[in-house]
């Protein structure tokens, strides 16, 4: 039978002159290959991974109707119109007649989001309709951002529709003044 | 006078808790992170406190880069395969048995009619493969009727009859707005009114309408 011999050279028997000494093994390991391995590793996963999990936004467009009749009606009392333009700014008017004096205003990003509030705590939110009017100057981002803010703002009926010319027409004079280029 | 014995230190040095903290991040991101989808171009989707998950299964992904280049891709190799079929068909491609086993295989297409026989006989071990991916011209839907991206959105959804697809846009921060509109365009030619779009998630700002609900929801949880 054959054991391991862990009482090593204190107590036992001694050893004779001719009998070799086993020699005592390092319980240190090496690990530098080990945590090259491990780095190795996390370098690739960090440039082969993603952290964040995308999400989904929902989308609902309106169907196209062919015939005016068939078209939701908006309250001029309850219409805010958010146009996109260049450069993340936002103009908004309210009602129906963007030339009206005054009422054709713009706001960026960040406080539009007042003027949301605004306009829903002083509309009866039954009436209160958003129109989201993307210029084509507008990046996705913007549109995104705008369609965030109607959730953000819990406004439960807003749309996305095309740009008037009219509209367009106040947008690029605007900008022009602003000195946008 | 005394000299002051400078203690001599072992070279190697412990590195059992330099290991630990190595193979701690690592099971970090093994575990906290996702593969990377595999996309021609790069697309960096923008933020929204949405916080629906993305439908990983029967999705219809159109992407478009911040040129506004246009390319669809499918996740289920079975559909993939029944649709280019019949598009060979339908739209005459000509493409072989080889060039349809790269379409299932390849992950994005953006390219019009004519260059898709030439893109799909590339070798994928060829050097210039990968530019010729990142070269494509994106699917021509400028026009009113949506262009070619509304017949592979018909041919998609005839593939797909009978279930639910859900369809996906996924758009770069700089992309223009009538590029976006040109894809829905596309999508509502064929009567398609319902879309998931592609976003990081973010949280609901302090102080707004939506943070009351949400953590009123987090509350009543409790």
């Amino acid at each position: 039978m054959s054991s391991i011999d862990t009482s090593g050279d204190s107590g036992g028997h001694k050893k004779g002159p001719g009998v070799k000494k086993a020699k005592k093994m390092s319980t240190k390991v090496d690990m530098t290959p080990m945590v090259d391995l491990g780095f190795l590793l996390i370098t690739f996963f960090i440039f082969t991974t993603t952290m964040s999990q995308p999400t989904a936004m929902n989308l609902y467009m309106p169907k196209d109707v062919d015939k005016p009749e068939d078209q939701n009606k908006v309250k001029e009392s309850g219409a805010f119109t958010l146009l996109l333009g260049k450069e993340d700014v936002v103009y908004f008017y309210e009602g129906m007649d963007p030339a009206s004096p005054g009422n054709f205003r713009s706001a960026s990003f960040k406080t539009i989001r007042n003027e949301i509030i605004r306009k829903k705590q002083s509309t009866n939110p039954e009436d209160l309709v958003i129109i989201i009017k993307p210029s084509s100057d507008a990046t996705y981002k913007n549109t995104v951002d705008i369609l965030d803010e109607m959730t953000i703002n819990e406004i439960k009926r807003y749309a996305m529709v095309d740009i008037s010319d009219v509209e367009y027409q106040l947008v690029k004079i605007t900008e022009a003044a602003a000195g946008i280029k | 006078m005394p000299s002051v014995k400078i203690k001599k230190h072992a070279p190697d040095n412990d590195m059992t808790p330099f290991v630990d903290v190595a193979f701690l991040i690592l099971s970090f991101f093994m575990l906290a992170t996702k593969f990377k989808p595999e996309e021609p171009v790069e697309v960096t989707t923008p933020n929204s406190v949405s916080s629906t998950a993305l439908p990983e299964k029967d999705a219809f992904m159109v992407s478009i880069d911040k040129d506004g280049r246009v390319f669809i891709s499918l996740d289920n190799e079975k559909l993939k395969q029944t649709l280019i079929q019949s598009m060979n068909q339908s739209r005459g491609l000509g493409l072989d048995a080889a060039e349809i086993r790269n379409f299932v295989k390849s992950p994005s297409v953006g390219v019009p009619f004519t260059q898709l026989k030439s893109l799909l006989s590339l070798d994928p071990d060829a050097e210039n493969y990968e530019t010729a991916l990142k070269a494509q011209a994106g699917i021509p839907c400028a026009d009113s009727t949506g262009g070619e991206l509304t017949l592979w959105v018909r041919e998609a959804l005839v593939a797909y009859s009978g279930k639910k697809l859900n369809l996906l846009i996924k758009s770069d921060n700089n992309t223009k707005y009538p590029s976006f509109k040109n894809v829905l365009n596309a999508f509502k030619q064929n009567d398609q009114n319902k879309f998931l779009l592609v976003t990081s998630p973010e949280d609901a700002p302090p102080g707004t309408a939506l943070f009351a609900t949400r953590q009123n929801q987090v509350d009543g949880k409790k």
